[in-house]
């Protein structure tokens, strides 16, 4: 018999998708059973609640949950979102039900038996409900005790050499594609630049000391499988400055039909033949691209790199071999001003150990940011409010067409006094011996 | 329960304590064949829905089976999800950004075994634990936030809306029948922690209504000047406020008329609720994209400016996201996203194609970028 009535939630067991409730369910009877004899360290019913409290929100439209305490572990100002629930005496099970965010390995690759020890910790520890992953890139623990966060931090540094991830005014948790590991699309290895900042900027991610979020993400390719250039103030974005390699004799299969084109994946419809002509000269953004006799031939120079070319026959073309990545800053989801997307402020920059020059450029935006950033102000916002010259200024990088869509729409030129021969200090008496009053 | 030590004490907090070592190395989770392909790999193909192979200059193979997963997992499934992997992935699996799983075998012998396993796992309720899909021209996993499961601040549910538009979107997750990839997003508020602004099709949870004020408690739990500087359109002011009994404090005031009801002051404020049962619900954004191919990434666009939270399946918004689908699907030209594809026949027939009815709402009025929304053509279609 379940603790509570779940007439709604119930609802969401039926149907093909992977049903949270069911979920929810095996976790609550799992405990209920407690076949292994564990002594729980949060109440047994920790999920039945969990669901008593879900159904009540289903019935009300509104969620049960309050504003997060100050709760975290010594030290740290970020990693723990303290979380209770409005509904305490209905509920006791979730009361207290804080979120600790652990810090995923780059790109996601597990081995069970790490997963198994983190399965083992957050049973005994927490409610053994997770989130694989949150959407900044995290392993999310959802639900344990104000005593439980040393004791389950102590178990994930001594045990499992593992930290926690970032919350609040901090670096988040840098994140990144699969990149080099499984993709020939990857202009950079996405993993061990990612790794190294994490490490590098350990203090900054655990330490809140920034005037609001900053994000990094890392994208191989200009396909951006993580969505950098959507939400990273940061945006490492693969992308190369030669030639496209092409396989010509590849390129004819693809024209003769032996090859699927865009890797199979428009098998579910009869599309007809493969035209090269329409369905990748016809679309290149640039039209760079063209044939002569069975050859395909392209201005490389003209090339914008979107990549659609690539993906359509990715075995006769792969990307060049001169790669590095573009950084785009300042992408934010639209709270408070607005959503923005990402602004090139590096056209291209390699992406090398011990990635001096781009340390260098993020610690300058750093510097900027945390000088001049109000209080939760994301840097995008910053720059919209600044200018970009302003960010180019700091940054100490040349403006080059490369950073604009467009020129201005108009004049209204914030000149420098340095900029104007002679400055701005004139001698209006002067003036007037030639302009009577 | 008796408290168990894990070794960590209290009285000395200082005493061995590890901290700042980051997250475990990435190559340590490898798995044979990625450890000695990487960088290396030359193509890859989808061979059907959720099945894909990567092809190394080495002559390796790693056969890759995607499966869709709810972000919400409880230890019981992720040991399943072991199970699994140590019977046909010595041992090793991975995530994608988009909370799909992904099991990796290094011969095709052991792509049918691992898939049959996979695709015989139901819940008891009868849904799939491990659906295989989630490639290419077709509909992948939502990614989400926490919703009503976890969160103080949402305008609607993350798990609930997600499980019903997948339910809707399921052949679409198992087939490639459509022009390009479809993306579907959501956010339970605005902070949108899932950053779905550049989806093809984005949920996004919406308060309509202006704070509720606490004026009995504000002055105690909030710092005011913060709630007064959280708010976007400096719609709050300090105000003085005479309580039933006489007692007169200090608390807030909102010009309701310039509230865009984002819900900042409540993050700043807990005296300041938002939340309501008629008041929230989900506004549909579409057209988005994050991807630099062909065309430059895209913001999403709302195309409706609310609909309700009718739980527990939500069904006025699966009847729109599966109109928007079909009308894509069958209006698209190949590798046109959904925003592409509005672009190039106008948003006048996407509302149309899409059976959507157009109303002032969609009409930006906020700020400076709501002027180059506007049309500036006489170019239109009737």
């Amino acid at each position: 018999m379940a603790k509570h009535e779940t007439p709604l939630l119930d609802q969401l067991e039926s149907g093909p998708w992977p049903s949270f409730v069911s979920d929810l369910k095996q976790e609550a009877k799992s405990r209920k059973d407690n076949k292994k004899g564990l002594d729980y360290q949060i109440p047994v019913d920790v999920c039945e609640d969990l669901l008593g409290v879900l159904e009540l929100s289903f019935k009300h439209g509104r969620t049960h949950w309050k504003h997060g305490g100050i709760v975290g572990v010594f030290g740290y100002g970020g990693g723990v979102i303290g979380r209770y629930c409005d509904q305490p005496k209905m509920f006791p099970g979730v009361a207290h039900f804080h979120t600790m965010r652990v810090n995923q390995p780059a790109g996601k690759f597990y081995t069970t038996e790490y997963l198994r020890q983190l399965c083992d910790l957050w049973e005994f520890r927490g409610s053994g409900i997770t989130n694989m992953h949150g959407s900044t890139g995290d392993i999310i623990l959802l639900g344990t005790t104000t005593p439980q966060l040393e004791e389950i931090f102590w178990t994930l540094t001594h045990d499992m050499n593992q930290d926690l991830g970032g919350s609040g005014s901090n670096l988040r948790t840098p994140s990144d594609c699969v990149g080099e590991a499984r993709c020939e699309w990857s202009c950079y290895d996405t993993q061990a630049i990612c790794h190294a900042l994490t490490v590098e900027y350990q203090d900054e991610l655990h330490r809140p000391a920034f005037p609001y979020k900053f994000k990094f993400k890392f994208d191989g390719c200009p396909n951006c499988c993580v969505a950098s250039i959507a939400r990273a103030d940061i945006s490492f974005v693969g992308t190369w400055r030669d030639n496209i390699r092409i396989d010509q004799e590849a390129v004819k299969a693809y024209v003769g039909g032996e090859i699927p084109p865009n890797g199979g994946s428009h098998a579910g419809r009869d599309w007809g033949p493969f035209d090269i002509q329409k369905e990748v000269i016809g679309l290149c953004p640039t039209n760079c691209m063209w044939m002569e006799g069975k050859e395909l031939k392209i201005e490389d120079r003209e090339c914008t790199r979107c990549m659609h070319c690539i993906n359509v026959m990715p075995r006769a073309l792969r990307i060049g071999e001169d790669r590095g990545c573009s950084m785009l800053v300042g992408a934010k989801a639209p709270i408070l001003d607005g959503a923005q997307m990402g602004s090139l402020l590096v056209p291209f920059i390699k992406v090398e150990e011990p990635y001096d020059e781009i340390k260098e450029v993020i610690e300058s935006i750093w510097d900027y940011w945390m000088e001049e950033g109000k209080n939760r102000e994301r840097l995008g916002e910053l720059m919209k409010r600044q200018g970009f010259q302003r960010l180019l200024e700091m940054t100490n990088i040349k403006p080059v067409p490369q950073h604009v869509q467009e020129p201005r729409h108009n004049p209204y030129i914030f000149w420098k006094e340095d900029e104007v021969e002679g400055g701005f200090d004139r001698d209006v008496n002067e003036f007037r011996k030639h302009h009577l009053r | 329960m008796a408290f168990i030590s894990s070794g960590y004490n209290p009285d000395k907090p200082m005493e061995n304590r590890i901290t700042d070592i980051g997250p475990k190395k990435y190559d340590e989770f490898y798995p044979p064949v990625i450890k000695n392909n990487k960088g290396k790999w030359l193509y890859h193909e989808i061979l059907e829905p959720g099945v894909l192979v990567h092809v190394s200059e080495t002559g390796d193979e790693v056969y890759s089976i995607r499966v869709g997963g709810a972000r919400i997992m409880s230890v019981s499934h992720i040991r399943e999800i072991c199970d699994i992997a140590d019977k046909h992935c010595d041992g090793h699996l991975r995530f994608t950004t988009r909370n799909n799983i992904e099991f990796m075998v290094d011969s095709k012998d052991k792509v049918e075994p691992l898939k049959k396993d996979l695709a015989s796992r139901k819940f008891d309720g009868g849904s799939f634990k491990f659906p295989i899909g989630g490639t290419g021209a077709g509909v992948t996993n939502i990614v989400h936030t926490q919703g009503w499961i976890h969160c103080h601040t949402p305008a609607t549910d993350a798990s609930g809306p997600v499980k019903a538009t997948m339910d809707v979107l399921f052949d679409d997750f198992q087939n490639m029948r459509l022009p390009a990839q479809l993306r579907v997003s959501l956010a339970c508020c605005l902070n949108m922690c899932g950053a779905v602004h550049c989806s093809d099709i984005a949920i996004l949870g919406y308060h309509r209504k202006p704070p509720m004020l606490d004026h009995e408690y504000l002055d105690k739990m909030c710092e005011i000047p913060l709630a007064i500087a959280a708010c976007p359109t400096a719609a709050i002011k300090p105000a003085k406020v005479e309580l039933a009994d006489g007692t007169k404090v200090n608390s807030v005031s909102v010009n309701e008329p310039r509230c865009m009801f984002c819900g900042n002051c409540y993050t700043m404020c807990p005296a300041m609720p938002l939340a309501d049962d008629v008041g929230d619900g989900i506004v549909i954004m579409a057209g988005g994209k994050v991807s630099n191919r062909i065309t430059a990434p895209k913001f999403s666009k709302v195309v409706v400016a609310f609909l309700p939270n009718n739980a527990p399946r939500w069904p006025e918004t699966t009847d729109c996201i599966k109109k928007i689908v079909e009308a894509y699907a069958a209006g698209a030209n190949k590798y046109e996203r959904v925003g592409e594809w509005a672009e190039r026949i106008g948003w006048e027939r996407f509302f149309e194609k899409c059976e959507i009815e157009f109303t002032h709402h969609l009409i930006d009025d906020f700020r400076d970028p709501a002027y180059y929304t506007w049309r500036h053509t006489t170019q239109f279609k009737f």
